[in-house]
């Protein structure tokens, strides 16, 4: 009987295509609303109103595309807007939080432990929302601005962490030593030693902070104001209303072809699509990446 | 035996003698001045490596702890934070004489606390699941599609829950509902469905991430304890009771810790974007962060009061409970602690 047991492949065990059928139905539960976005957004606009929003549609019409084609000057600038945030926050960051790292998992620097609990204490405490929003707008005075896009979110305690972890255990402290005694200056060391070293952990920093600025909605939210600044998701939260504002924006050039056929409905969720599409295509090759700086950072930090 | 044992005495007694007459001159002849003045030179390069960083924290961090004290004045924009004029308690007067003080710190408790303890047991349990499956491709393909959401930012998820939460033309009220005989509901303006529609979607778009630092663990568990459990008798079951889940102890406790002190901070997306910001809503979806921005929002000198103090009550109660559980740790097992 056991013998048997042993014998028997494992991935047909009763157990096991039960639980192949758990998960089939979990996976399935997380993408659907993704499908039924994209069924909606093909529909035509008089089958949305007689079935309401269905996953595959009666009647197909790419008539959402079309009109949200129309507002392409709004959705570019909105891309626009946050492909650059996106880099030049990812790569200004990336940067500064790996010279601090760097700095702070050197053992042999003596002020290491301070300049570790400066920043950890960061995030422990918080002066809260409102003192920050204040120091932003009447001291720095960045409202309407793209740089309070970026600026805000370049410092980040837990990427600290995950960095330092990297950097203690893919470099030894011999190397440093060694390269020292050649007469390497530190920033010889760092730049040509430490981060051809550490780059798995580097593109995983970079990776959050990617994720972080393109997905972000909340400074525009506190901070931008003027509609030539609306990064995507700013744009898509203000159009979940009245997706009809998009063309608005264009300066009335297009109100002729508004009216009783506008494809409201499925613009809304094309609109949708369009912002998310990027991430959703790219995130399976960098998931393992992702993956790693996760489990790094919280087990060894 | 013996002789480790003389060698390790001798080494005691000569170890300390040296560094002490190599230390203590130095330490008596060099002045304060002179010793900085040799260690920044010494450590120059890492002090410029360390300044970006640091002037970001300071000014995005620091600034706005030393700015907490808003929340005792009349806000003024002109003015700035400092010179705004003192107003005493009447900020906190205003925001704990309203409704409002009590809905929040019951609704963000309420949900965190539901979300800790639930996503301990979803997370753990979906690591399991994962590595259990035989197919490792089959379980890669899942932890994909169920991480996929994790990418998304919560305005994008807000769009998704309307394809199903729309009055009119909802998935809900078009498709599930009439399938079995219901009527439609008016999602966005009645309350009571939110804590669970709230409590999915926090699951939906969390779990997979959740699991991840789980399936980490698992994996670093001695397979050999699980051979010799093999060979004891022991069935599946009984080696996840008695090997798995023991093991993950130590990190679900680790990560309890550092979430509780977080149980004032709640999502400002989920309760923010989801629900729309539906005023109809609030006696279920509002916290503390979402009336901070809509009292900020709100521009009043009031109620810009009142966020100052809501957000000051969120930042010193969040940090009392970090500074007390980390108190407990300490107390209890003191090599879990944080700091």
């Amino acid at each position: 009987m056991t013998k048997y047991k042993k014998l028997r492949n494992p991935k047909f065990t009763a157990s096991n295509i039960i639980l192949n059928i758990v998960f089939i139905l979990i996976a399935f539960v997380c993408v659907f609303p993704v499908l039924l976005t994209i069924g909606i957004s093909v529909a035509d606009e008089s089958s949305i109103i007689a079935h309401g929003y269905q996953l595959i549609p009666e009647q197909f019409s790419f008539s959402s595309y079309e009109y949200i084609w129309q507002a392409k000057d709004t959705v570019l600038r909105a891309y626009g807007v946050t492909i650059f945030v996106t880099v030049v926050g990812t790569v200004m960051s990336t940067l500064v939080l790996a010279f601090y790292a760097y700095a702070i998992s050197r053992k042999d620097f003596r002020y290491r432990k301070a300049f570790t609990f400066y920043m950890f204490f960061t995030m422990l405490f918080g002066g809260g929302v409102v003192a920050w929003y204040m120091v932003i707008t009447t001291i720095l005075h960045l409202k309407n601005t793209i740089w309070v896009m970026i600026l805000p979110h370049v410092m980040n305690g837990w990427n600290i962490i995950v960095l330092r972890s990297f950097f203690t255990s893919a470099i030894p402290d011999e190397m440093i030593e060694a390269a020292k005694l050649d007469g390497a200056g530190e920033f010889k060391i760092f730049f040509s030693l430490v981060m051809p070293l550490s780059l798995p952990g580097l593109a995983t920093i970079a990776l959050f902070q990617t994720l972080g600025y393109w997905n972000d909605w909340t400074l525009p939210l506190y901070f931008i104001t003027k509609p030539e600044l609306w990064n995507l998701q700013f744009l898509l939260q203000n159009m979940i209303a009245n997706i009809q504002k998009l063309t608005e924006n264009a300066g009335g050039m297009y109100s002729v072809a508004q009216g009783a056929d506008v494809p409201v409905e499925g613009a809304r969720m094309a609109l949708c699509l369009i912002a998310a599409g990027p991430i959703i295509i790219v995130y399976p090759f960098f998931q393992k990446y992702f993956i790693q700086g996760l489990t790094v950072g919280s087990i060894k930090g | 035996m013996g002789k480790g044992e003389t060698s390790a005495v001798q080494e005691k007694v000569i170890v300390p003698e040296v560094t002490e007459m190599e230390y203590r001159p130095k330490k008596v002849k060099m002045p304060v001045g002179k010793r900085i003045q040799r260690e920044a030179k010494k450590n120059l390069p890492l002090f410029i490596m360390l300044l970006p960083g640091f002037i970001f924290t300071f000014i995005f961090s620091y600034l706005p702890m030393f700015g907490i004290i808003i929340a005792f004045k009349k806000i003024n924009f002109v003015e700035g934070i400092f010179a705004s004029p003192w107003n005493g308690l009447e900020n906190f007067r205003f925001l704990f004489t309203s409704s409002d003080a009590w809905t929040i710190t019951r609704n963000t408790l309420g949900y965190n606390i539901l979300f800790l303890a639930l996503g301990l047991v979803l997370n753990v349990a979906l690591a399991i699941g994962l590595t259990e499956i035989a197919n490792k491709v089959a379980s890669k393909v899942y932890q994909t599609m169920i991480l996929m959401p994790h990418f998304l930012s919560f305005v994008i998820v807000s769009y998704l829950v309307f394809a199903f939460l729309s009055t009119e033309n909802g998935f809900l009220n078009k498709t599930i509902l009439p399938m079995f005989g219901l009527d439609p509901v008016n999602w966005y303006t009645n309350p009571k469905p939110w804590p669970y529609i709230l409590t999915f979607v926090n699951f939906w778009k969390s779990v997979g991430y959740g699991s991840i630092v789980y399936m980490a663990a698992i994996a670093g568990i001695d397979t050999g304890l699980y051979e010799a459990a093999e060979i004891d008798g022991a069935s599946r079951a009984k080696q996840l009771w008695y090997i798995t889940i023991p093991s993950l102890v130590p990190l679900m406790v680790v990560l309890t810790i550092m979430n509780v002190g977080k149980i004032f901070n709640a999502d400002f997306g989920l309760f923010y974007q989801v629900p729309l910001n539906s005023g109809a809503l609030y006696s279920t979806t509002d916290v503390i962060s979402s009336y901070v921005y809509r009292m900020l929002a709100g521009a009043g000198t009031s109620s810009m009061g009142m966020a100052a103090a809501a957000s000051f009550y969120q930042s010193v109660c969040g940090f009392i409970l970090v500074v007390t559980t980390n108190y407990i740790v300490t107390k209890i097992d003191p090599e879990k602690a944080m700091f």
